[in-house]
């Protein structure tokens, strides 16, 4: 039973907890690109870097409010900081809005042309964030680091095997599910979110009950940086903040959107865990749970790791190439032309 | 002014521009710049044709480019004897477990009717995964631990590394016609998406699979298609010919090196501009314009379009993998941390962009262009901060920050390239020639 029981621990500390920590971060990134896709109707390869601009803002400020020695303790002080991030993001996205994709927008361009200038969009965001902040990792976690330290948690309980929980992991939950409740409140009750879904169904028709266009890609582009920076802030609270990262964050956040059903605010919330619990659970070493649950002389002589940690992007491809093959409208039938 | 004029006129700019390289900087900088356009012409020649016949976005230009590379490595390096000897039996067993695995699943499909095939594809691909991770782990580790600090890896086949060229080709043809039978048919951001994974997913491998071509450890000393300079140097032949020219035998044997290059990738360029030429104006490239440009109309007229598809998009990788081939061979060694995506993929689309979508020589020329840009606005970006900076107090720390970001600088260039060139002139620096008669200006 004891066994049992560190086994579970252990499996909880490493893939569990982490697990539900980085599935809300994908979550909160695969919605923005849903939502985008929803109402713009293309697939925004800027999304990661403007993670990364809404990050960076964060940081900037963080580093500021350290200096002076404004903090809030036990919570990191990035929190402060977040409304002058999401800000920044959203300035930027909806500056990038009014000079590059509006022209196309109304000149009605084909998907693929939206593609190629997120592209660009993608360069320009890459260069700015490198410009403020460099490429070197960054980290700007401070507060308590620990809700229950795995030494606390080997006493109280008396198993072998510690639990530890990071704050920054508890914080990434609480975080995402307020964000994602307001979301899909938002979308279900308010006239403006109803305004959003229905020019999602068809645009047409949305036009002619007299929906405000503008508006309506507008308050998109507000969610989509508002999502991303919160997304970006609390991936670099839980691991650490290095642009190169959140570019190929992209992968995985894409396959989440899909996999979900893209253009479905919930398929990309189930889509988060989905990725999540794949690359978690299939890159880890399980060595330390079978310890517990298998004879000493069935015991396989390597890690048991399905797949080395080098290889946790794979993961997220063999997800979207399943999907496509099988499903190609993802878990909650979203969008496929 | 009429394409005629247009495309001579770019590319006379384009030579003064090195010339003045050459004169202003030095002739090796000119010339290094001249043998890596002519390499990113290729590889945009390469996206050209997907995008430009075909209109399909493909961004995983570098994983494409990086299987060029390895097929280099594999026929040029010369073999590991005592790495073979000590992997060779798990390793044939391991290529026997990966075949028995696929030819199990393959006959699964046949054999099992539709709906009831998951379980048992599972199963084969579950006891396969073990069978494979088994005898694979032993192979790798007996192959790495061969001398792991000079080899470690299985080497090559010690054949001429122009082979190398045409077995990258291959390499990356066939990885572009797996990939496509996946996304090819559905729409076309699933491409871009999927092209976005296998690339990355193809610099890990390469990157982990030290066995395979050392992975981060590198190979260098790629045999040579050019002479050693140090050969030309001890050549009395040489040195004469160079103090008859007024050079020092070191510069002379670098500068006789880099020609060597320049007129193998001259030769490959337009062997490939030749034909590419012929292909476009010929009834197949009507055939793909028209798929490009109305794809159901070219369906009711009983085009196969996803198998069109498929046949330009592999026949475009193979061009970038020839590409990659070729640039590992230009700097002789293999180096799988420096493929970025940002320099192999989306830069190769700027050149493509800028120099006109569906012109070859268009793409021949943005190329050249992006690519002398990218090499001159780093020390360019330098003296710009510096001047913007000259001002500020020696020590400054924001002087010393704005030194250090002048580099990203390029990036931002690059991304205002495509979005201008995207907005106000997307056709390019020389725009597809449309239609069999010309148009009137």
């Amino acid at each position: 039973m004891e066994n049992l029981a560190n086994a579970f621990v252990v499996l909880a500390n490493f893939v569990l907890i982490p697990g539900v920590a980085y599935g809300a971060q994908l979550a909160l990134g695969a919605l923005g690109v849903t939502l985008i896709y929803a109402v713009l109707r293309f697939s925004n390869f800027a999304h990661g870097d403007l993670m990364a601009f809404g990050t960076m803002a964060t940081i900037l400020g963080t580093w500021w409010l350290q200096a002076n020695g404004i903090g809030i303790h036990p919570l990191p002080t990035a929190l402060l900081m977040l409304p002058v991030g999401i800000a920044a993001a959203v300035a930027l996205a909806l500056g990038t809005d009014r000079v590059v994709y509006r022209f196309y927008r109304r000149r009605k361009a084909a998907p693929v042309v939206f593609v190629i200038v997120s592209v660009g969009v993608m360069f320009v965001y890459n260069a700015l964030v490198r410009f403020f902040i460099g490429v070197e990792d960054q980290r700007f976690e401070d507060g308590e680091r620990f809700i229950i330290r795995a030494r606390d948690f080997e006493t109280l309980t008396g198993l072998d095997e510690g639990l530890a929980l990071r704050s920054s992991q508890v914080l990434t939950v609480v975080v995402a599910l307020v964000a994602v409740a307001a979301l899909f409140w938002f979308l279900q009750r308010t006239r403006t979110g109803k305004a959003m879904r229905a020019f999602s169904d068809n645009e047409d028709l949305a036009l002619l009950s007299g929906i405000d266009p503008k508006r309506v890609v507008m308050i998109t582009w507000v969610l989509a940086a508002t999502l991303a920076t919160l997304a970006g802030v609390l991936y670099g609270l839980d691991k650490s903040f290095r642009p190169f990262n959140y570019f190929q964050l992209l992968l995985p956040i894409f396959a989440a959107a899909i996999v979900g059903g893209i253009g479905k605010p919930v398929g990309a919330v189930v889509g988060g865990f989905v990725v999540a619990f794949s690359e978690v659970g299939l890159t880890y070493a399980y060595r330390r749970v079978l310890q517990y649950v298998v004879p000493e002389d069935l015991m396989p002589d390597g890690l048991a790791q399905l797949l080395s940690t080098d290889y946790k992007f794979a993961v997220s491809f063999i997800i979207l190439v399943l999907v496509l093959l099988l499903r190609p409208t993802g878990i909650l039938r979203g969008r496929v032309i | 002014m009429s394409p005629s004029v247009r495309t001579p006129l770019f590319f006379a700019i384009m030579a003064a521009a090195l010339l003045a390289v050459g004169v202003f900087q030095s002739w090796t900088l000119a010339l290094a710049i001249l043998n890596l356009s002519l390499v990113s012409a290729i590889m945009a020649l390469g996206v050209n044709m997907q995008w430009g016949y075909a209109g399909l976005f493909n961004v995983g230009v570098m994983g494409f480019a990086a299987l060029g590379g390895v097929g280099a490595v594999l026929v040029s390096m010369p073999p590991v004897p005592g790495a073979w000897a000590a992997g060779s039996w798990d390793l044939a067993f391991a290529a026997l477990a990966v075949l028995a695995t696929i030819g199990a699943a393959l006959l699964v499909t046949r054999l099992v009717p539709k709906g009831r095939r998951t379980l048992p594809i599972i199963l084969v691909l579950v006891i396969g995964y073990f069978a494979i991770r088994y005898f694979g782990d032993r192979a790798t580790e007996a192959v790495e631990g061969y001398e792991a600090a000079s080899l470690g890896y299985l080497g090559g086949l010690g054949l001429p590394v122009l082979l190398g060229w045409v077995v990258g080709a291959l390499f990356a043809a066939g990885a572009a016609w797996l990939i496509g039978k996946v996304a090819l048919g559905l729409r076309s951001d699933y491409l871009a998406i999927a092209t976005l994974g296998i690339s990355e997913i193809i610099i890990a491998i390469i990157k982990n699979e030290a066995w395979l071509t050392r992975g981060v450890k590198n190979v260098t000393g790629l045999p040579r298609p050019a002479p050693y300079e140090i050969e030309l140097q001890q050549d009395p032949g040489f040195v004469d010919f160079a103090t008859g020219l007024g050079l020092p035998a070191t510069t002379a044997s670098s500068l006789a090196v880099a020609l060597v290059y320049t007129a193998l990738f001259s030769l490959v360029l337009i062997a490939l501009l030749a034909l590419s030429e012929r292909a476009l104006n010929s009834p197949w490239g009507r055939m793909m314009r028209a798929i490009r440009d109305n794809r159901d109309a070219a369906a009711a007229m009983g085009k196969d379009v996803t198998r069109r598809h498929l046949q330009i998009f592999v026949i475009g990788s193979a061009v970038v993998g020839l590409g990659g081939a070729m640039l590992v061979t230009l700097d002789g060694q293999f180096t799988p941390g420096s493929y970025q995506p940002l320099r192999f993929t989306f830069l190769i689309w700027v050149m493509v962009i800028l120099g006109g979508s569906g012109n070859n020589m268009g793409s021949v020329l943005g190329a050249f262009v992006i690519w002398f840009v990218w090499v001159q606005a780093e020390p360019a970006g330098l003296w710009l901060m510096d001047t913007i900076t000259a001002g500020m107090a020696q020590g400054d720390a924001l002087r010393a920050h704005l030194l250090d970001s002048a580099p990203h600088l390029r990036l931002f260039l690059m991304g205002v390239i495509l979005l201008v060139v995207l907005r106000f002139s997307p056709r390019g620096l020389l725009p597809e020639k449309t239609g069999g008669v010309p148009r009137k200006a």
